[in-house]
């Protein structure tokens, strides 16, 4: 016990000097010690200079820097479900950015610590929680959802960085389990009345309704707030990969095995399942190939790992739409990869630098 | 054409137009000197000089019977006033000859030239090398003399000069390189032909053009057979086995020497050193130190004595700017931070920089968000937030079994983090934990 306990303190080894630094100019001249030491007339102590240890230069990318930048790349999407739904999807962005950031700064409270609503985490569990649900979704459960992300999702297990599972999907998955019917009521875009209507991904599964290629693309059909349009989501991805903020390897990976095996499934049987093209531009695929799989925290750190994690996503997604009981699978293909994060880090360690290949 | 280069590393701005048009400039000669009589990786001198004797420049001041070892000498003309124990710039206190500079003359001990040194004993040439005193003066300070006297099972069949400086700031070998390419590639002949090969490369980062020229007309004019090889700008383009894998495209096996690979790799400055010491006679007691930074007035590239204290340099240099907050030697990438400014210019010193960035407080280190930006930072191909996590929480096993004395101590890795973790700081101190396991280890085995 005593050992754990002394741990936390050896840190200050390698900076041993930066303790040092401020007392040692001060005792000298009391000890009277300049007259034996023949260079104290060259040394003046006019600055106060501060010890670290190298590096001395860090980048500019920051926590908060990419955290916001994330939200940046998703406006887009977000101006585009307004577009489509109107009022109903503002007042679902702000209901659940604010609950998120409430939940957020109420459990720093809680738990004595740094307030860390400023680091954009929060704000981006919230947002997108709120593209996952249905824009006729009760605004009551989304609070619900947003509390759950953050709480459960994320400070249950240390806070930033120490989750398992994406927060926002968690808080998703949770809402699913709890109100199932509310969460697959989908309204018609530009419409105001919440007629129901099917996603395209429901209506060829339970119906065998194909939809237009162009539709998905510009999210001309029914679906979550922030699924409909492929491509201002593609556009806010491509950003995010191009300042490196997000690993390419996984959407590559997902959306490119969601092709392969689905475009495998189709060309079996082109009646039965839907073609790849469909597969990549309907439901939440997108917006979970670049926002979601991609969350840093959740996804492994290694190239080789974000591959494995990214395939298996892909697999688990194609799986689900065709032979699961839901529709849609990009929720619980992310969220069981990322479970699997954790060991996908400890098999894929790269070969250091010399090792022979075995 | 992509220039050649290593996998993974990083871009740091280069800060290298604060001095990299200045010409070197000699500095007057310091009042008095401080020589430790540790400069170099292996064992310490022992000081064979009294208080109060008269000793002349390039006088042994300090030698070691060990192998692993490189005497100390002289660089002013002066009395000895005290030996004693002062503060090194590595961090410690160290033994030290002070010397007091008499009046203005600079008598020199030189040793006898060897003029014709293609027709001298690879022997004598390699005992010159250690009588002078010469070492890695890239930074790391190894004795020269062992690093090319190979055991007989390591065939060495190439030689690779270092001139990369791709720590941000320093620009002494950018100089060197552009005045003095003829005494630097003679270093190189003198080098090769101890080490008994044919074939040689210098290796420099194309953000030097100038340099990259002027090596390329030397190499021609001198009829040399060597090749000059423009990298790619990258950090650490300059450390070894990152050098060697781009030059030559091979891989020094984990744990291994360059000289595995058949490969000694050696920096621009000590080049020039090994040309002073056979042609003139001369021991190492001068370097060029790039003093540098927006914390000093005046940033230059100067030729100063070794063991000038760094605040008389500091002083030539028009002195620290008002807001300067940081002092390091070296480069900023893997320097020490200085807090006395009383302490010597050693061997390894290749540059004082002075900034007015106060740098960030440890206490402020976000948690790790598991980007893997360290994962492709790392030259090493190592986990950094995981092997520096582990040392974090003491289990040293575990961060021994991933791989953490590979570590090259680089500071890609801290420098790429974006929560700000001192993660090579922790591998640092988790090396010198497992350092301390197997040695433990060891004793209890014996």
């Amino acid at each position: 016990m005593d050992e754990e306990k002394k741990l936390p303190e050896q840190p200050e080894q390698p900076e041993k000097p930066a303790a040092e630094a401020a007392p040692a100019p001060k005792p000298k001249p009391k000890k009277k010690k300049p007259k034996k030491d023949p260079r104290a007339k060259l040394y003046k102590p006019d600055h106060l200079l501060i010890m670290s240890s190298s590096p001395h230069l860090s980048t500019v990318d920051s926590v908060s820097r990419i955290m916001w930048t994330v939200v940046i790349a998703m406006l887009p999407a977000l101006l585009m479900g307004v577009y489509y739904f109107g009022w109903a999807a503002i007042k679902m962005a702000v209901t659940c950015i604010l609950a998120a950031v409430i939940t957020e700064a109420a459990i720093n409270r809680l738990k004595g610590e740094r307030f860390t609503i400023k680091d954009g985490s929060a704000v981006i569990t919230g947002l997108l929680l709120a593209m996952t649900l249905p824009p006729s979704f009760e605004l009551s459960g989304a609070v619900i959802g947003s509390v759950f992300a953050i709480a459960v999702g994320k400070h249950i297990f240390g806070g930033l960085g120490y989750n398992i599972f994406n927060p926002a999907l968690l808080g998703r998955a949770f809402l699913q389990a709890s109100f199932p019917v509310a969460i697959t009521t989908w309204t018609n875009p530009r419409t105001v009345d919440a007629v129901s209507t099917a996603t395209p991904l429901g209506a060829f599964k339970f119906e065998q309704i194909g939809t237009a290629l162009t539709d998905l693309l510009y999210g001309n059909t029914g679906g979550c707030l922030g699924e409909t349009s492929a491509i201002v989501i593609l556009a806010g991805g491509l950003f995010l990969i191009i300042k490196k903020y997000a690993d390419w390897r996984i959407p590559v990976s997902y959306l490119g095995t969601v092709f392969v095996f689905g475009g495998i499934t189709w060309l079996i049987d082109p009646v039965a399942y839907p073609t790849p093209m469909f597969h990549l531009f309907s439901g939440g695929l997108m917006l979970g190939a670049f926002f979601m799989a991609t969350d840093m925290v959740t996804s492994p750190i290694t190239s080789k790992g974000s591959w494995i994690f990214g395939i298996g996503a892909g697999i688990l997604l194609v799986i689900i739409r065709l032979w699961g009981g839901l529709p849609e699978g990009v929720m619980y293909s992310i969220l069981l990869m990322n479970a699997v994060t954790p060991l996908i880090n400890r098999y894929t360690r790269p070969k250091y630098f010399g090792e022979p290949r075995a | 054409m992509r220039l050649p280069t290593f996998n993974k590393g990083v871009h740091p701005n280069d800060f290298k137009h604060f001095t990299c048009s200045l010409p070197v400039k000699s500095l007057p000669m310091p009042d008095h000197v401080l020589i430790p009589l540790q400069q170099h990786i292996g064992a310490p001198c022992t000081v064979n000089v009294e208080k109060g004797q008269e000793v002349k420049t390039g006088q042994v001041v300090g030698a070691g019977e060990a192998y692993v070892s490189s005497p100390v000498h002289s660089s002013v003309t002066g009395v000895v006033k005290d030996v004693g124990t002062f503060r090194h710039p590595l961090g410690s206190k160290v033994q030290m000859v002070y010397i007091q500079r008499k009046s203005e003359e600079d008598e020199w001990e030189l040793m006898e030239p060897i003029t014709d040194w293609q027709a001298a004993k690879v022997e004598d040439l390699n005992t010159r090398i250690k009588a002078a005193g010469i070492v890695g003066l890239g930074g790391a300070a190894f004795p020269t003399h062992v690093k090319l006297a190979p055991p007989k099972e390591k065939p060495i069949d190439a030689f690779i000069l270092n001139g990369c400086e791709c720590e941000p700031y320093l620009t002494a070998d950018h100089r060197a390189m552009v005045e003095q390419a003829d005494r630097i590639l003679e270093g190189m002949a003198i080098i090769m032909k101890i080490l008994g090969v044919t074939d040689g490369y210098i290796g420099i980062e194309n953000n030097k053009p100038d340099a990259i020229q002027v090596m390329h007309e030397a190499v021609s004019r001198g009829g040399y057979d060597f090749k000059v090889v423009s990298l790619q700008v990258k950090y650490p383009q300059g450390a070894e086995k990152m050098l060697i894998q781009s030059v030559l495209n091979r891989q020094v096996p984990t744990g291994g020497l360059p000289m595995d690979v058949g490969v000694v790799v050696n920096n621009i400055g000590t080049a020039m050193a090994v040309t002073d010491a056979v042609k003139e006679g001369k021991p190492l007691v001068e370097r060029i130190v790039t003093v540098t930074g927006d914390g000093v007035k005046e940033p230059q590239n100067v030729l100063a004595r070794i063991g000038t204290p760094f605040i008389d340099i500091i002083n030539l240099c028009g002195g620290l700017t008002d807001e300067a907050a940081q002092v390091f030697m070296g480069g900023p990438m893997m320097g020490m931070s200085q807090l006395d400014m009383k302490v010597p210019v050693i061997k390894a010193t290749s540059g004082i920089v002075c900034t007015s960035d106060k740098g960030e407080a440890a206490e402020d280190a976000m948690p790790c968000i598991r980007c893997g930006t360290c994962v492709s930072a790392c030259p090493m191909f190592l986990l950094p937030t995981r092997i520096a996590r582990l040392s974090e929480v003491g289990q040293t096993e575990a961060a021994d079994e991933l791989g953490i004395m590979n570590c090259i101590e680089c500071g890609s890795c801290a420098f790429v983090c974006p929560s700000r973790i001192p993660l090579v700081q922790w591998i640092r101190l988790g090396k010198l934990r497992v350092g301390e396991m197997k040695r433990k280890a060891a004793q209890d085995a014996a």
